[in-house]
């Protein structure tokens, strides 16, 4: 398969970046990893008319740490975010995710950002994003905006981001002490992307009950989404597996499957109900750790 | 549309071509280069079979354009065996018997060095996650498993030794 005619510019800088993008607004696409771009356009479901490559621009793709939050860039690779032991001790849930995404390969190229921006409705990237409450940073020729990403998934490949804008960073608030996180992810065969795909985030208060809880979910609806009424069910709860079943089941209905080669709806809801009930004991096990 | 410049040094010789941005860097291997080592499989990004390294990373040559690798080192099967003496790893697959048709076994033997420039001393576990993004349909892994655990125990051997045989100091 052979991409559609496109021109091809590496600027060196951000601020170049921008311009172009605003300058070809509506013909010109990010080119990051290409892990999902080039497939796009070798199918032709993309057919820019430039392409405009990241790799030069330094300081996108760092993992960095504030008072208040983690910093990823949006050029980060999925290896990088795996291999990020200050990372995986804050927010094991990304290790537990990275190391899910496609094969090897795939993970010393794929970037978190083109994932996110992607916005495939089976990612494993938006799931954990909305149940961590990250937001992500958004930079054009005119400004910055710093949008939540529960909103920000609007339906299958669409996102906020316009279309002379970038994705440059991810932030993710750090944990409060007590706080466990993961990710279980439900695959056909090593390497598919999720038939389902459950994230997590608790944290304990000082009477052990659920202070604060978040839950995501990804290839079970138009777009991934944050499992409110699993979130309702869990918020000033004492944790447990039968509160994690009635949580997890919540999760289930609130969850719209298709019927496809992944499996039919009603499986799918069954195995919601699974995989968020693991990830929720996965994270609690990890904030008692 | 506008062809671009692209120079790349492959296997440690700088090789140059006015490309059209679409191209892939495996038709810029194989059909600009001549080196038709590197195969294509499926042209999805799943089977591995045009694994090649770019500046040190495995990556899937058909999911990469050319013009993405300008500038870039690019190592490829043809780069591997050391004049008529083969590389450790294409040793260990005619060794063991880590392929039948061949078809993929130049993408398993460019993953497989990666991973073992990484990992010297991988477990089967490892060796298996290291190479499931590399598909074969003949050999069912095992023996593609032995090659590599023998390749690792030869470079690991030769590291200890540096005075031995030379070849080995190319795995990395």
């Amino acid at each position: 398969m052979i991409p559609a005619a496109v021109d091809y510019v590496r600027p060196a800088d951000l601020g170049e970046a921008l311009r172009i993008l605003k300058e070809r607004e509506g013909e010109a696409k990010v080119l990051s990893g290409g892990y999902s771009l080039l497939p796009l356009l070798k199918l032709r479901l993309a057919q820019p008319a430039i392409l405009v490559d990241l790799q030069a621009i330094g300081g996108l793709d760092g993992i960095s740490r504030t008072d208040d939050d983690i910093r990823i860039g949006g050029r980060a690779t999925h290896r990088r975010i795996l291999e990020d032991e200050g990372l995986a001790a804050v927010l094991p849930i990304m290790r537990d995710a990275a190391g899910g995404i496609g094969d090897p390969q795939i993970r010393n190229w794929g970037t978190i950002g083109g994932s996110v921006a992607h916005a495939d409705p089976s990612a494993d990237w938006p799931a954990v994003l909305q149940a961590v409450r990250a937001s992500i940073v958004l930079r054009s020729a005119d400004g910055e905006r710093v949008v939540p990403a529960r909103g920000f998934f609007i339906d299958t490949f669409q996102t906020g981001i316009e279309p002379a804008e970038m994705l440059t960073e991810i932030r993710i608030p750090l944990p409060a002490p007590k706080s466990g996180s993961a990710y279980q992810k439900l695959e056909r065969r090593a390497g598919d992307f999720s038939t389902v795909g459950a994230a997590a985030l608790l944290t304990l208060g000082a009477d052990g009950r659920i202070a604060e809880v978040g839950v995501g979910l990804t290839a079970v609806a138009d777009a991934p989404f944050a499992a409110t009424h699993a979130e309702d069910a869990l918020r000033g709860a004492r944790p447990g597996d039968e509160l994690f079943r009635e949580a997890a089941a919540a999760a289930s209905r609130q969850s719209r499957p298709a019927d496809d080669a992944h499996g039919p709806a009603e499986y799918k809801r069954a195995m919601v109900t699974e995989m968020t009930f693991r990830a929720l004991r996965a994270a609690l096990g990890r904030a008692l750790a | 549309m506008t062809r671009q410049h692209v120079s790349v040094t492959v296997n440690g010789e700088v090789r140059e071509a006015d490309v059209e941005p679409r191209l892939l860097l495996v038709h810029l291997l194989r059909d600009v280069f001549g080196l038709t080592g590197t195969h294509v499989g499926c042209d999805t990004s799943n089977c591995g079979a045009c694994t090649v390294h770019v500046n040190g990373m495995s990556a899937k040559s058909c999911t990469m354009l050319a013009v993405q690798a300008d500038g870039a080192e690019i190592r490829t099967i043809e780069g591997m065996a050391s004049g008529a003496t083969l590389h450790p790893l294409q040793q260990g697959f005619w060794d063991q018997h880590g392929l039948q048709c061949g078809f993929c076994t130049p993408g398993m033997i460019m993953q497989s060095a990666w991973l073992l420039a990484r990992n010297p001393d991988p477990s089967e576990d490892e060796i298996r996650d290291g190479i499931s993004g590399n598909l074969c349909r003949c050999t069912g892994y095992v023996n593609i498993v032995k090659a590599i655990q023998q390749a690792a125990a030869e470079l690991r051997a030769a590291e200890a030794a540096p005075d031995a045989s030379g070849t080995p100091a190319a795995a990395s």
